[in-house]
């Protein structure tokens, strides 16, 4: 299980997140939503340590983060990055194997090479792609590559910053059924971003959406569009009139 | 107008230059304590090596060998004033040693290597690169920076000294197919000249110029801002910030070897 519990995050005078307080039960499928600028990857970020809450706390099964053995606990997340983030010099299977080859999880090459096959199949891939590099890879190959390197080591806790981010519908479509499936033959506990209402509906179990540094409304995806709140409402909906100010 | 202003923009400007300077020596000693402490990365090691050290072997001899045929030029055409032209051997040999062969080979390593590194690092840091490594367990610093940073420590000194010995033949080239000098006697005045502490002064050069290079370009690039912007203020910076430090260990460093 996730908990944040109060956590504040400013930049400067720009307060991003304002006493957000969240709980993702352990094997559910958790998505945020909120406009750009909310502070979604914000909050993502902190859970990972990859930003410092300025206050609050933050708890992955019941242990505040940033307290232990850094290694053993992000060895328990996956993370697939809104733009890839695969490495460059690297090709598409050592991405993927990429803890596979190097610290506590290290594994013999050939045997790391077998598992990045393996979990590029899994995502739709051919056995020919493994040995690209990745600016040789479409927008959607790409994230299918950044989605084997997130479930290589079969982690417990996988994080989706925007899955879905510049690809067009039918691609989305693909991700979105992908990540689904992982998740529930994994068993794994997700937490997704996106302002994509598609993605919502593919993946969540339950929904929350951050606006003000806050968060706004949060239950289970069924319950979200018969959800009175204004909010979540024109979000929804996609409406430029409403409590969200847009401007034109 | 506020008479104050000139000031305060003077005193900001000195405490940022101050902020920065912490920031870097801070980052300096970070580096240098993860390259001394594992995991170490060979394979990045290796990378390293081959770019900063073997891929500049061409802009460091063509530098080298210019510039020492340029020197004996001018040192026998200046020396030629007072009688002097036969100390072209002499003044190459320690002009390029103790001088021009680390400097210039710094400063081509800082437009090399230096913007080089900048740019790969502050590319990925705007691509979430950096935190792709971390929540990958692996720490950057180790990763990025240490393994360029020793390779750099090893690599740039051994390319003073070939800039050296390429910048003292294209002296001894120009002298003795121009200015009409004897190859033997050339060769032996060079030779008999220079002293253990010119070469020794050359390679330690090399080593601080190779290591402010490597440190002012993974400085830049991991403390780059966002977008194509940041990462061409990061490159420009770094090697804006090596050049500057190089020239002024030179200065340091010349002083302690030679100070009379």
């Amino acid at each position: 299980m996730i908990r944040l519990e109060n956590v504040h995050k400013a930049f400067g005078s720009n307060r991003v997140l304002r006493d957000m307080t969240l709980e993702i039960p352990q094997g559910s499928s958790m998505v945020i939503i909120g406009g750009s600028g909310t502070g979604k990857s914000v909050a993502l970020k902190c859970v990972l340590g990859l930003i410092q809450p300025d206050s609050g706390k933050i708890f992955v099964d019941g242990t505040e983060t940033g307290t232990g053995d850094r290694d053993a606990f992000l060895a328990r997340f996956g993370m697939l990055f809104q733009g890839g983030a695969l490495f460059d010099s690297l090709p598409v299977w050592q991405n993927v194997a990429f803890r596979l080859l190097r610290g506590s999880l290290k594994r013999p090459a050939d045997e790391a090479r077998e598992i990045a096959m393996e979990k590029l199949r899994r995502v739709g891939l051919k056995p020919q792609v493994a040995d690209l590099f990745p600016a040789e890879l479409s927008g959607g190959m790409q994230k299918r590559v950044g989605l084997a390197r997130a479930i290589a080591a079969e982690p417990e806790i996988i994080f989706f910053d925007e899955p879905t981010a510049g690809l067009d519908p039918i691609m989305a479509g693909v991700i979105n059924e992908l990540i689904r499936e992982i998740v529930v033959e994994m068993g794994a506990t997700a937490m997704t971003i996106t302002h994509d209402m598609s993605s919502v509906r593919a993946i969540a179990d339950n929904v929350a959406m951050l606006h003000g540094g806050v968060i706004q409304w949060t239950g289970p995806v069924a319950e979200m569009d018969a959800s009175s709140d204004p909010y979540l409402d024109q979000f929804i909906q996609g409406r430029a009139e409403g409590p969200i100010e847009a401007v034109r | 107008m506020n008479v104050m202003a000139p000031l305060a923009l003077i005193g900001r400007s000195v405490l940022t230059l101050l902020a920065s300077v912490g920031r870097i020596s801070l980052y300096m000693l970070d580096a240098f304590s993860h390259m001394l402490r594992p995991p170490f990365y060979p394979r990045e090691f290796l990378n390293a090596l081959l770019n900063i050290g073997w891929l500049s072997l061409p802009v460091v001899g063509l530098t080298a060998i210019f510039t020492g045929g340029a020197l004996a030029l001018q040192i026998y055409s200046g020396g030629a004033r007072f009688n002097a032209e036969a100390v072209v051997p002499q003044i190459v040999a320690i002009g390029m040693v103790r001088e021009l062969g680390p400097v210039l080979v710094g400063l081509m390593i800082a437009a090399r290597v230096t913007s080089s590194i900048a740019a790969e690092i502050a590319t990925m840091k705007v691509t979430e690169q950096i935190d792709a490594l971390v929540t990958l367990s692996t720490h950057p610093m180790k990763y990025l920076t240490a393994p360029r940073l020793l390779a750099a420590l090893i690599t740039v000194p051994a390319l003073v000294a070939v800039g050296d010995v390429i910048g003292i033949a294209g002296g001894y080239t120009v002298a003795t197919q121009n200015l009409g000098f004897n190859p033997v006697v050339y060769l032996k005045n060079t030779v008999d000249f220079l002293e253990p502490l010119d070469i020794i002064s050359s390679l330690v050069k090399g080593a601080a110029f190779g290591g402010i290079a490597a440190l002012m370009g993974c400085y830049y690039g991991m403390n780059s801002g966002r977008g194509a912007q940041g990462v061409g203020r990061a490159t420009k910076s770094s090697v804006e910030a090596a050049a500057v430090l190089i020239l002024a260990a030179n200065f340091v460093l010349t002083g302690v070897f030679f100070s009379v």
